[in-house]
């Protein structure tokens, strides 16, 4: 019998690599010394390496709870708070063998586009420090670009694991509504919220996938359907997959580079023997709209749960109720988590209701049929992940409304419910990652990911490392 | 249906919502929030071009059934650990304390 590898002596080297990058990258919010060593000691002293994880270290973003571990949600108002329960996504990496080495920065509350929301400080992107590496889930694409972690799991609200896997070069997973358990996911929009997988590969977010898809009962939400193996999916084999191609959408202010790798993407699909035809979202250009009034409304009704009572900081300077209520919540929230609040609880407002936020749920329906009845025609949709390569940090927070449009070909996938993944398609001239986004089917994952996988292996972009820094030490590779 | 005929986030506005949404906003804050929620509405506006007539409410993506159990107890979290988070608890009496609302 040959000898396993050592998981403590694995982890033992990510953990210090991980705190070696956090002056240039400041990528994770909490590294797990203690509760990662302890769970690879339990590792290695198991009889046998079991689960299709193990010893593999992953990054939790920073608003999925695990017990005794810290998750602030990128905000001041949960500052300290430690979870006395694991998330089930937790449960089930954990019983496939995983080892959670921390939590990973995102934008406060999962709001934003860049992680400059982040109560905490922003994330740097690896391939270029002055510039985002997207959001909410920067900190958690950042870590998987500089090789820092292999797996992480982000959130993916409009588009919050999707873009920063885009704008950092790696793959990330938005599955289908349902198809993974919210619970211990610290809610933003109910309707809209799906954890999801970042990975280098395909090949290894379909593996994360498998672990963390079924049934849960501790989430009404989470669906009944059965989960098929993924990574069993990945044929490589793609001729005749008909993809759609909603080149009305394709206009504007999208960047010529990421214009030319999307274009070269869908040559690279055709060689492949896929078929790459038109499709129509008339409603589309609607959706950035819908998704603030949509998603900000649900925001109010789940933030209000944050009052300082039960966990979170209370203020110290109010002598009522009421008061203890507004002052915590007044001190504890940033900015951005205020606008959306006020904006959420307007449009739910007497008066308001009707006009704002009914209107939104009608024209959510109207973008989601479009989304069915083009999928109708074709297996699976592309388009660009982000319009704009990385943009720079800080650049756009004085811009509220800018900074939503970086979501316009994000958001629909959220609305209409229904599962994307964004891989690496090519790099811009200042070596920029861009990401090409394959949307299917409701419960469609596995069509989705041949064609992610397929579409990797006959290119180069995945194999592309950022120059990397100080915090880069043998055998991570 | 139109909305009602307001001046965007007006301060009116900024203050009754504000109230709504237990937020204690400074001035400075309720500038520049009037000032940018102002540019959201109006970006927003575009959804009244939308004939909706018919057209059914989405409030959930995916048609999923209603999930049922049995009504019946299972084990949940230890009172002391749901404490442990509090900013102010009479942990002996496992109860969260805040301040005083009848004199």
């Amino acid at each position: 019998m040959s000898a396993r590898p050592s998981v403590t002596g694995h982890i033992t080297q990510v953990l210090a690599a991980i705190d070696a990058s956090q002056p240039a990258l400041s990528a994770f919010q909490h590294v797990a010394h203690d509760r990662a060593l302890k769970r690879a000691a339990a590792l290695d002293a198991a009889p046998v390496s079991s689960g299709a994880l193990a010893g593999l270290a992953i990054a939790l973003k920073d608003n999925i709870v695990a017990r005794d571990l810290p998750t602030s949600a990128g905000s001041k108002i949960l500052d300290g708070y430690v979870s006395p329960f694991d998330a089930t996504v937790v449960e089930r990496l954990e019983q496939a063998g995983a080892v959670i080495v921390g939590t990973t920065k995102c934008d406060e509350f999962a709001m934003g586009s860049s992680t400059d929301n982040c109560a905490y400080g922003p994330v740097h992107n690896p391939w270029d420090l002055s510039r985002t590496p997207g959001g909410s889930s920067g900190g958690a694409a950042a870590a998987v670009a500089a090789g820092l972690v292999p797996l992480a799991l982000g959130s993916d609200t409009g588009g919050s694991i999707r873009q920063p896997a885009g704008l950092t070069g790696v793959v990330g997973v938005k599955p289908t509504y349902g198809r993974v358990s919210r619970y211990g996911l610290i809610a933003f929009a109910s309707s809209l919220d799906q954890i999801g997988p970042l990975a280098r590969t395909t090949r290894e977010a379909a593996q994360v996938l498998e672990v963390i898809s079924g049934h849960d009962p501790r989430d009404s939400t989470s669906a009944t359907q059965p989960v098929p193996s993924f990574t069993a999916a990945l044929s490589r084999e793609v001729r005749g997959l008909k993809i759609g191609v909603p080149r009305h959408l394709l206009t504007g202010d999208i960047d010529g580079e990421v214009r030319a790798a999307f274009d070269a993407a869908l040559d690279v699909a055709r060689s492949l023997g896929a078929e790459v035809q038109d499709v129509a979202l008339p409603h589309t250009p609607h959706a950035i709209a819908v998704y603030y009034l949509i998603a900000t409304a649900e925001a109010s009704a789940n933030l209000a749960r944050f009052d300082g009572v039960r966990y979170g900081a209370r203020t110290s300077a109010a002598d009522s109720l009421a008061a203890m209520y507004a002052r915590s919540r007044s001190e504890g929230f940033g900015a951005e988590v205020k606008r959306r609040i006020l904006l959420g609880t307007y449009v739910l407002s007497a008066g308001y209701y009707d006009a704002y936020y009914r209107k939104a749920q009608q024209v959510r329906t109207l973008i989601a049929q479009d989304y069915f009845r083009a999928l109708e025609s074709v297996d699976l949709i592309a388009l660009p992940t982000s319009p704009v390569p990385a943009f720079r940090l800080g650049e756009r927070v004085d811009d509220p409304l800018k900074m939503y449009l970086a979501d316009v070909f994000t958001v629909g996938a959220n609305l209409a419910g229904v599962p994307a993944v964004s891989v690496p398609c090519g790099f811009t001239r200042d070596s920029l990652p861009i990401g090409l986004q394959f949307i299917a089917r409701p419960w469609d994952e596995v069509t989705m990911l041949r064609m992610a996988d397929a579409y990797e292996a006959a290119t180069p972009w995945h194999e592309r490392r950022p120059a990397g820094g100080t915090w880069r030490i043998g055998g991570l590779e | 249906m139109a909305p009602k005929e307001t001046h965007g986030f007006d301060a009116d506005t900024m203050t009754r919502v504000a109230t709504l949404a237990r937020l204690d906003l400074t001035e400075a804050e309720r500038q520049q929030f009037s000032a940018q929620l102002t540019t959201v509405l109006d970006y927003v506006a575009q959804l009244q071009t939308v004939d909706t007539t018919a057209v059914a409410a989405t409030s959930h993506p995916l048609a999923l059934p209603t999930a049922w159990r049995e009504d019946s107890a299972t084990p949940s979290l230890d009172h002391q650990a749901a404490l442990a988070n509090a900013p102010d608890a009479d942990r002996a009496a496992g109860l969260f304390r805040v301040p005083r609302v009848i004199g």
